[in-house]
């Protein structure tokens, strides 16, 4: 496929900033046609934005990509689709209404208004693109009516009629059954003997393994190292991915710990966490880390009642108790500060005072009324104890920084006083001042004896915050290690899936 | 054929059923609801409301909405009246053309505001009725145009044709004809079920999503305009203050019960022909069973809502399911 000897993309000093901050320095990167070269990382190491950077989804702010030996400019996807290059997105980025022959042939090119669909080439020529790669998709079903993993299909499908030379996939297996994955596998060999370039992103190393040539591992923005898999141990990917020097952490006391506040035993939901199980006690952090996608957050909400599990039983202060929405939880004295606050957490357009008495309407009057006076004095109290930086309380909270519309959400959620309280990454995206108030807060929670249940990507900070660590890979707890036995490489060590699935 | 395909195709079968019920029923107790004579007169009431549809459901599926096309077929139909009373010469087929032009200019300055401005279409397309409404008034002094100034062939084509069936009925489905294959065949329909379905998605394909709205609600107007010159045709003059008021209301619910989906992406051109029918039907049975004045507005509405409640009752036991997994 490719014209000459040397790489088919090359990537020299690409960096990409948002809005003036720097995540991605530097790459300096070749992929060979003929090859699958994983990509791997932590959360948040700069996989993606790379990846995005090749399929023309974003732009550059420095740096050259070469493609076959000439410079290019990949300013749009369908530009990289002119190019060769096609991203098959996680959650495949398709047409819901539409047939599967229509996603594969709609847009692309501009044939005017009035060029004609020819529906019978379209529909044979569906069969063959999905022929070749040998599953069977009916080319007139409708797409929303599909598995993941036959849309995955139909995209890839899509890169193939345009005949791509070179395809990313960013964490193609993660909605995916063992099955599907082998299936997968073999269409990605076969891509890869006809001397197209793949691009494979993935947390799970025994697919990289199984799979890939080369390796590169990403870490906070830069490229740490590429090398052929056969070279590296998972021990050594695994520290490279984790990589910096462990960090000196505030050892908090021991907190004495109470009475049994929470816990959960065999609590399944399909497809997201099976037999999970933990308990949790009075004046205790138990920190839970874990991959995204790794069911944490899920379990989290089946523990609040958005989405309960379907299975297991889940005891408060030692008695079975059914949760099935969360104004029970709430009645159990649960809050849930979620991992997307802009989703899940804040009324964007509300002033602060109102997004902080959101949770506990009984604290600002009675019945129907509200007082906007006592109003005002909950927040102003509520804002003074968590130092929550703002202009005015009328202000819409969307206009606070990140770590202070976190704070609000907290703050809210104190209102309740709840005895226990379940973080879903509290610090993500807020910076590091900000973090170190959190930080002395969620102690002086535990300290006050409220049970307190962290997810947190961030390995530093469980390891600073929490007296157990409980690790979750793949919907299952993968390991559990005590304060004076965690570390950084062992967490990752169970939160990495390996073993075949 | 998957479960998707099997439910549209229940849904138009399911109109075709609540048709047959209603002929029955409504038949059973009065026996002249079953004579080619009602038959003419649904016809003749349907085919104003057939042509704005099949504008109404493409900028629908096109995830927009154009509240603005009672005030269109309004300005379209005193515009050309005002220039067939002034220019008696002027002849028929220009009439047609003007009114279409004038349609898709309101329709084109409505998408033009939506795609420039990034604002919602229930919003812009609210104040272009009122706008589009007034400058009726401004336009004519607020007078009507009277039958005696509303050319005799016009009116003749809302009574006959070379084969028996108005001409107006025979335009109203030749249109829904050239929807069906616009849609169903070429490329810039196909886009605009995309662009409803995902916009995101359909940005990143190349599809021009700003220029799906421009065609979409230019075709909305010119089909707004049309039915303006159906409008004189069918009742022989225009009035500022009457002429098109309201007439998105009883669209859109027709288009609605045709199984386009408000959400965007979803819909076809049999199913909104079966949509019109079934309005124009009911509103045709309702005088003929004798039910007074004072109820028939209560019960036309009640049978929307009561269409909508099923179809949404459908949806929600089948394509709800079907999705789940993909965040619903």
């Amino acid at each position: 496929m490719t014209e000459t000897d040397g790489p088919l993309v090359e990537t020299r000093g690409v960096a990409k900033s948002f809005s003036g901050v720097e995540v991605l320095h530097g790459i300096d990167l070749d992929l060979r046609a003929g090859e699958v070269h994983a990509l791997l990382g932590e959360n948040g190491a700069g996989k993606s934005t790379y990846a995005k950077i090749l399929a023309g989804v974003h732009r550059p702010t420095r740096g050259e990509v070469t493609l076959a030996g000439q410079p290019v400019s990949i300013g749009s996807p369908l530009e990289a689709q002119r190019l060769g290059v096609t991203l098959i997105h996680q959650e495949p980025l398709s047409f819901p209404h539409l047939t599967v022959a229509e996603n594969l042939f709609v847009g692309g090119e501009d044939t005017g208004v009035l060029g004609r669909v020819p529906w019978r080439r379209m529909a044979a020529e569906a069969e063959r693109l999905i022929g070749a790669l040998g599953v069977t998709i009916d080319p007139q079903a409708v797409m929303a009516g599909l598995s993941i993993a036959d849309q995955q299909m139909v995209e890839i499908a899509r890169a193939l009629a345009s005949d791509t030379r070179l395809i990313i996939m960013d964490e193609p297996t993660a909605p995916l059954t063992p099955r599907e994955v082998a299936t997968l596998f073999d269409i990605v060999r076969r891509l890869k003997a006809e001397g197209r370039a793949i691009v494979f992103i993935s947390h799970r190393l025994e697919e990289v393994r199984a799979l890939c040539d080369r390796v590169t591992v990403f870490r906070d923005g830069a490229l740490i190292s590429t090398a052929p898999v056969a070279d590296l141990t998972d021990d050594d990917i695994i520290r490279l991915m984790i990589g910096r020097p462990l960090q000196e952490y505030l050892h908090k006391e021991v907190a004495s710990l109470g009475d049994e506040a929470l816990s959960v035993s065999g609590l399944t939901r399909g497809g997201a966490f099976a037999d999970v199980s933990f308990s949790l006690r009075k004046g205790e952090v138990l920190g839970v880390a874990g991959l995204v996608g790794a069911g944490r957050t899920d379990v989290a909400r089946a523990i609040f009642g958005i989405a309960p599990a379907e299975a297991g039983e889940i005891r408060i202060h030692g008695k079975p108790t059914t949760i099935a929405e969360p104004d029970d939880a709430i009645a159990h004295r649960i809050a849930y500060v979620p991992e997307d606050r802009a989703i899940a957490g804040i009324f964007r357009t509300l002033p602060v005072d109102q997004n902080i008495t959101a949770a506990a309407p009984r604290s600002i009057g009675a019945g129907p009324f509200i007082s906007p006076r006592r109003e005002r004095e909950i927040a102003a109290d509520a804002i003074d104890r968590l130092s929550i930086r703002l202009a005015s309380v009328h202000q819409p909270i969307g206009e606070l920084s990140g770590g202070n519309q976190q704070k609000a959400i907290l703050a809210r959620w104190l209102l309740t006083d709840p005895e226990i309280l379940i973080l879903d990454e509290p610090t993500r995206g807020i910076d590091v001042g900000v973090k170190a108030e959190f930080y002395d807060r969620i102690n002086q929670l535990a300290a006050e004896g409220r049970a307190v249940l962290l997810i947190s990507s961030d390995l530093p900070e469980l390891l600073t915050l929490a007296d157990r660590i409980l690790v979750m890979s793949e919907g299952r707890l993968t390991g559990e290690f005590s304060r004076a036995e965690a570390d950084q490489e062992k967490i990752m060590q169970a939160a990495v899936p390996r073993s075949a699935a | 054929m998957t479960a998707l395909g099997r439910l549209v195709r229940v849904r138009e079968a399911g109109l075709v059923v609540m048709l047959v019920i209603l002929a029955v029923v409504v038949g059973a107790i009065q026996p002249r609801f079953l004579t080619i004579a009602t038959l003419d007169i649904i016809l003749l009431a349907i085919p104003l409301i057939l042509v704005a549809a099949m504008g109404q459901m493409m900028v629908i599926v096109a995830r927009h909405v154009d509240l603005s096309i009672g005030s269109i077929l309004g300005f379209a139909s005193i515009a050309v009246g005002m220039m067939f009373r002034d220019i008696p010469e002027m002849p028929l087929w220009l009439g047609f053309i003007l009114a279409i032009a004038i349609g898709a200019g309101l329709g084109l300055v409505n998408g033009l505001i939506i795609a420039l401005f990034r604002l919602p279409a229930i919003i812009v397309t609210l104040g272009t009725l009122s706008l589009y409404r007034g400058l009726i008034f401004i336009l004519s002094g607020g007078r009507q145009v009277d039958p005696n100034h509303i050319p005799e062939a016009l009116i003749r084509m809302a009574q006959t044709s070379p084969i028996g069936v108005p001409w107006i009925v025979i335009i109203a489905f030749f249109t829904a004809l050239l929807a069906y294959v616009f849609l169903r065949h070429l490329r810039l329909g196909r886009e605009i079920y995309a662009a409803g379905s995902n916009p995101d998605a359909a940005r990143l394909r190349g599809i021009r999503v700003n220029r799906v709205t421009l065609v979409v609600f230019s075709l909305s107007g010119a089909m707004a305009g049309l039915a303006g010159l159906m409008y004189a045709a069918r009742f022989g003059y225009v009035n500022p203050g009457i002429t098109g008021v309201g007439f998105e209301l009883t669209v859109i619910a027709a288009v609605v019960i045709g199984g386009v989906s408000i959400n965007g992406g979803i819909g076809t051109v049999p199913g909104v022909v079966l949509g019109v029918l079934l309005l124009g039907a009911v509103s045709v049975a309702l005088p003929i069973l004798g039910i007074s004045g004072f109820w028939q507005d209560a019960i036309y509405g009640a049978i929307i809502v009561i269409a909508l409640i099923v179809d949404g009752s459908v949806r929600a036991g089948g394509l709800v399911r079907l999705v789940t997994g993909r965040g619903g």
